[in-house]
């Protein structure tokens, strides 16, 4: 009998640049941004740059579609659901069939006025209540890459021969509480993002919810894109500050590396949150692993930092990079300005090649890796 | 898999094993004796919220006799499930940003994570392993058990201290955390039965 492996039947990313995994691709190569300048923004007295919904529009889009009475982030969590099950043909109400919910903040700005609707778990079991599922959602909170920890998770589960598919679905939703908590935490930049550029001020805050359904098959057949490996690992060091050796996510690459070569990889799909401390220990954790040739990308120009989603989000992106045959470019990079040499481009470049690693790092001192390959001839 | 020790704390009392540990005070001053009794000298846990105290103090219990506790190692993981995860310390944070008095403070927010507490213990005892915050709308040992048995693929994983810890606030919080091994040769079978057997609140 040969061994299991996961695949990824189909995905969908809901975000103020489009309701489809598709529509959000062709953003990314376009070189087209969610990230706009805001002042007054959710009462905040200090301007901030970020990508957020038109609520109105979202909320309209949904009552189209016959989804009401829920909040903005059970809503995009929902259409982005709806849209991903479609596409992959499964019964999200089958008992052999489990959801994994990511997210950090979840609902958090009911918190003054109905604070029993705050919690992640509560949001989950209304989703998953929509769909008719009857397995309690597993959610996954680990900071930035709560999407990221979900795949991973989710793969486990189906190795384990737990249920047959999941539904890994992430969302963030942005508030007064998270902006001005980054803010407080000098984290923001006023200005677009500028990943791995010498320039860079601080990270952007995204919205978007995106999807993945992973299956379990004995085969993997020509095209289909396998989650091949992937772990999560702790710096053990600082609970708001990466590792100066970046320990955790060496490791977490450390992991994953032996399923593949590195001449394999189209590219390291990286955080690149465009914080000082964050690019400089990729940088070196990059390097560690033996990966500064090894052509590298940020997607947080495009989307900003969507928190929960973006584990699931980038990694979709990536895939239909891969698929297209290009390396997206990072938005806002011009002159390298991190210690270790990265193999990063302002400009989108063609490949050839069919793998590529996803690659994020968060709050609470974690980290995460996962390696993607598409099936067929290489 | 075996459940090594557990470990069960509650406003009112703490217990290792199903017997009582030694503590006077109720409530959060709970906490702080279990504290200057067991962990003595980190006085980082006087900077963190409710959530991240339980799950170190009730960490500490663990695992405090163990040989070469302190020997960083990639190969135990940190596997917390909860509710509410960090709502008590959402609150506190919040009263920092309330309209006319606008002083966000970034100590607090960071602790509005739910991932922080197993950062905090995953620094104390240097493990460099998974860790995973994890959130059920109620605690099922079924689910538990399915959840932390899928962790254990990973290849390096070989022990790991998981459990619940529900922390809402200062008057209500409840852990029940158990260090669980691959391979030890004593200890309970880790499953559902177990679980109830030495949780009565699952019965």
């Amino acid at each position: 009998m040969s061994k299991p492996r996961v695949i990824a039947l189909s995905g969908n990313i809901v975000s103020p640049l489009g309701l489809t995994a598709r529509e959000n691709f062709l953003a990314v190569v376009e070189g087209r941004s969610g990230v706009a300048p805001h002042r007054e923004t959710f009462g905040i007295p200090e301007p901030f740059a970020a990508s957020l919904f038109d609520r109105k529009a979202v909320f309209s889009e949904a009552a189209s579609q016959g989804v009401s009475g829920y909040n903005l982030f059970e809503t995009i969590l929902i259409l982005s659901i709806r849209d991903a099950v479609q596409r992959a043909g499964i019964d999200p109400a089958s008992s052999r069939v489990a959801f994994v919910i990511s997210s950090i903040k979840g609902n958090v700005e009911a918190l003054s006025e109905e604070e029993e609707r705050v919690p992640v778990s509560v949001s989950a079991d209304r989703v998953a209540a929509f769909f008719g599922q009857p397995n309690p959602p597993l959610v996954v909170s680990n900071a930035c890459i709560s999407g990221l920890t979900a795949l991973i998770h989710a793969r486990r589960m189906l190795l384990c021969g737990q249920c047959d598919q999941v539904v890994v679905a992430g969302a963030e939703v942005q508030s007064r509480f998270i902006v001005s908590g980054f803010q407080s935490l000098k984290a923001l930049s006023p200005e677009p993002c500028k990943p791995f550029d010498a320039a860079r001020k601080g990270l952007n805050l995204g919205e978007a919810a995106a999807t993945m359904i992973l299956s379990r098959t004995d085969a993997v057949a020509a095209g289909q894109w396998e989650l091949v490996d992937g772990a999560t690992r702790n710096d053990a060091n600082h609970i708001s500050g990466p590792s100066r050796t970046g320990e955790g996510s060496y490791n977490a690459l450390r992991y994953v590396l032996p399923a593949c070569t590195v001449e394999e990889l189209a590219f390291v799909n990286v955080h690149g949150t465009s914080t000082p401390y964050n690019d400089e220990m990729e940088s070196i954790a990059l390097n560690r692993a033996g990966l500064s040739q090894v052509p590298v990308n940020a997607l947080k120009g495009v989307f900003g930092h969507t928190m929960g989603a973006a584990g699931i989000l980038e990694s979709l992106v990536s895939m239909q990079a891969v698929d297209a045959g290009v390396v997206p470019g990072t938005m806002g990079f011009e002159e390298l300005g991190v210690s270790c040499p990265v193999n990063v481009s302002r400009e989108n470049r063609p490949t050839d090649k069919r793998a590529f690693i996803k690659l994020l790092s968060g709050f609470g001192g974690c980290n995460a890796a996962m390696l993607f390959r598409k099936g067929g001839a290489r | 898999m075996k459940i090594v020790r557990y470990v069960s704390i509650r406003p009112d009392a703490a217990w290792l094993n199903g017997v009582p540990v030694p503590v006077e005070s109720k409530g959060l001053a709970l906490l702080t004796d279990l504290y200057r009794l067991h962990v003595k000298d980190y006085p980082k846990f006087f900077k963190m919220d409710l959530l991240s105290k339980l799950g170190v103090v009730a960490t500490e219990l663990l695992v405090e006799d163990e040989p070469g506790r302190f020997d960083p190692r990639e190969d135990r993981a940190v596997l917390l499930f909860s509710r509410t995860g960090p709502l008590c310390n959402d609150r506190n944070y919040q009263h920092t940003i309330a309209e006319g008095e606008y002083f966000p403070s970034p100590a607090l927010f960071v602790y509005t994570l739910a991932n922080i507490v197993t950062g905090e213990i995953a620094i104390r005892n240097k493990y460099a392993g998974d860790t995973t915050a994890y959130e059920l709308s109620s605690f099922s040992p079924e689910h538990f058990v399915a959840a932390v048995r899928a962790a254990f693929d990973d290849r390096i994983t070989t022990s790991a201290i998981c459990g619940w810890a529900e922390a809402p606030d200062p008057d209500h919080f409840e852990a029940f955390m158990m260090l669980v091994q691959q391979d030890a040769p004593d200890g309970l079978p880790f499953c559902e039965e177990t679980l109830r057997q030495i949780n009565p609140n699952l019965r």
